[in-house]
């Protein structure tokens, strides 16, 4: 390559590598830094003195409550999409029957569906069932709207299984439980771990529905939280660049851990939001 | 003779007899695998949906008497300037992803599936945006901007020029806001192209190299009309995007500046859970769902439509 085409590679690379990650940068370090460090100098990334006060603060303040919730209704709304959305992509994938093609569109369709148009009725019932203000009132929900693009993934991958291994167990006189939990399962490992990634993202980071379901702080998520904690505590930035940090870790983690399936699951569902 | 084709009679009958209890064997079968997720589906999909069409003729506070009123609060929404202020800020927010977004994210593809160092660090780097949630992006971009304290208006005094209220102002307040957007989704986009620009054959460039092209002719010959179904696709997502927005707008914005920076979702939001206007508010919801759903209907049938072209080509 040109010199001159390489540094303008070069001088564009680093533009947009200070346009995403600064704000990440500034965040992390004024979530070092002490109150009077932060108002003695807020841009500097590089504090002076590094502190970890604003962490065992931001703890005392309920920060373990909300995340302990999250952790809670993320783990068990993605077990019960995988299990669901696998017995599910089983017959969607595998089986010819005559409303196969219409209940996986109406699945399909389901990705483009706003949220919004869920919501009061959603709110009516959990009033009604007695469920508003607990974490299992966003169970169905974040289940529900996590179906769709797991069946989506998961029926595209199963279809993929080699027929073979089905008809042998068939000639043994496997049932389709059988041949479901023994032989299609266990060779899904690589789409269940996209969709568990996948909805863990969406999942933890969800935001209305919890707003409109909980009130009490003991049952709110981490975005609940955040947004509770900077109408309390605006003042204090480090504080809450502190929550920030901490709130956006786990998710960070599992993608430099496991970046293949965030990716493949973004591309297969190509749905944003 | 006629007891010959009696048993073959009878054994067909077993046959098919067999063949029935197999069939409905298959049907429970099917019905039970498929039931947790359909009755999940209906319970918490489609059922609200048809309940938001429903409550959005009634007169309603969520609690007190449901009055029909027939068609009056569509008639009140088309006449409602902050329901089109709202419509026009989505209108904004599509073009934004069209026209910044997605070259943005183009952009970004292009650098990490070039020769540049690095790589692999720079894909991580660029990706963390779209990984933070939407309510810590808005909190930390409310810091960012803050007029005494934030890092940008120290940048512009840096240079000479003289701080911004960024979130204060109408105008400049919604600008802020997409600007926030474009940091979260551009990194989205990118990882769309990267995708499918790994798709395209190696061989077109090669030929190409042969024929004498140079790497911007590639790009406008082989790389861009490669793309072109990615593109088309994710403009058409952007309006379903649009309409799935809240939580930036609100965490950043929300009820603060008179109406002037709301978007569907946050509109809707305030008459509903703010003002309780609950049938005004399913209207807003059933309006934002007919947008999705036409937006999706064209999207299947230009992907059939592409799909038939491919086949007869």
């Amino acid at each position: 390559m040109k010199l001159g085409k390489k540094i303008l590679l070069y001088v564009l690379a680093i533009s947009l590598l200070l346009f995403t990650s600064y704000p990440f940068l500034y965040m992390v370090s004024t979530s070092f830094k002490s109150m009077g460090g932060f108002f003695e100098n807020p841009f500097s990334v590089f504090p002076k003195s590094f502190t970890l006060e604003q962490f065992t603060s931001v703890f005392e303040m309920g920060l373990v409550t909300y995340f302990i919730n999250s952790v809670l209704i993320t783990v068990v709304s993605v077990v019960l999409v995988v299990f669901i959305s696998a017995l599910a992509s089983y017959p969607l994938s595998r089986m010819k029957f005559r409303l196969n093609r219409p209940i996986f569109v109406l699945f399909l369709v389901g990705m483009m569906i706003p949220i919004h148009a869920t919501l009061i009725p959603i709110f009516v019932m959990s009033n009604e069932l007695g469920f508003y203000d607990t974490l299992l009132s966003l169970l169905g929900p974040y289940v529900a709207f996590a179906l769709p693009i797991s069946i989506f993934i998961m029926t595209q991958f199963m279809s993929e299984i080699p027929v073979e291994l089905e008809e042998a167990a068939k000639l043994d006189g496997a049932g389709n439980w059988m041949i479901f939990s023994k032989i299609m399962f266990p060779n899904m490992i690589p789409a269940i771990s996209t969709v568990v990634i996948y909805n863990f993202v969406h999942i933890w980071n969800e935001f209305i529905f919890a707003l409109i379901l909980i009130k009490s702080p003991e049952n709110m998520t981490l975005p609940i939280g955040l947004q509770k904690f900077y109408g309390e505590f605006s003042v204090n930035v480090p504080g809450l660049m502190a929550a920030l940090t901490l709130a956006s870790i786990p998710v960070i983690a599992i993608f430099i851990i496991a970046q293949e399936r965030v990716v493949s699951g973004l591309t297969s569902g190509s749905v944003k939001g | 003779m006629s007891t010959d084709s009696n048993v073959a009679l009878e054994i067909q009958k077993q046959a098919t007899e067999a063949h029935k209890r197999q069939n409905r064997k298959k049907s429970l079968s099917i019905f039970l695998f498929l039931v947790p997720a359909v009755i999940i589906y209906l319970i918490f999909i489609l059922y609200p949906i048809i309940a938001t069409f429903n409550y959005s003729l009634l007169d309603w506070n969520g609690m007190g008497e449901q009055v029909f009123i027939g068609l009056d609060n569509f008639k009140a929404l088309f006449t409602d300037p902050a329901f089109w202020l709202a419509l026009r800020n989505n209108m904004y927010l599509v073009l934004v992803s069209i026209f910044v977004q997605v070259p943005l994210g183009l952009l970004m593809a292009l650098v990490i599936l070039s020769s540049i160092r690095g790589k692999r660090a720079l894909n991580v780097l660029y990706f963390l945006p779209y990984l933070m949630s939407a309510v810590a992006i808005g909190l930390l971009w409310v810091f960012m901007f803050d007029p005494a304290k934030g890092p940008i208006n120290n940048v512009l005094n840096m240079f000479g020029f003289e701080s911004i209220s960024w979130l204060a102002s109408n105008n400049i307040a919604i600008i802020s806001v997409l600007i926030v957007l474009v940091w979260q989704f551009a990194p989205f986009y990118m990882i769309l192209f990267k995708a499918s620009m790994v798709g395209i054959p190696e061989e077109l460039y090669e030929a190409a190299e042969i024929d004498g092209a140079n790497g911007m002719q590639k790009f406008l010959n082989i790389t861009f009309p490669s793309l072109m179904p990615t593109i088309v696709t994710s403009s058409i997502l952007a309006v379903v995007g649009s309409l799935k927005t809240f939580d930036v707008f609100y965490i950043m914005v929300g009820g603060s500046s008179g109406g002037s920076t709301e978007i569907l979702g946050t509109y809707m939001y305030r008459q509903t859970f703010v003002n309780f206007n609950m049938g005004y508010g399913s209207a807003i919801s059933a309006v934002m769902f007919v947008i999705a759903l036409a937006s999706v209907i064209i999207i299947l049938f230009s992907d059939s439509q592409r799909k038939k072209r491919g086949d007869l080509a």
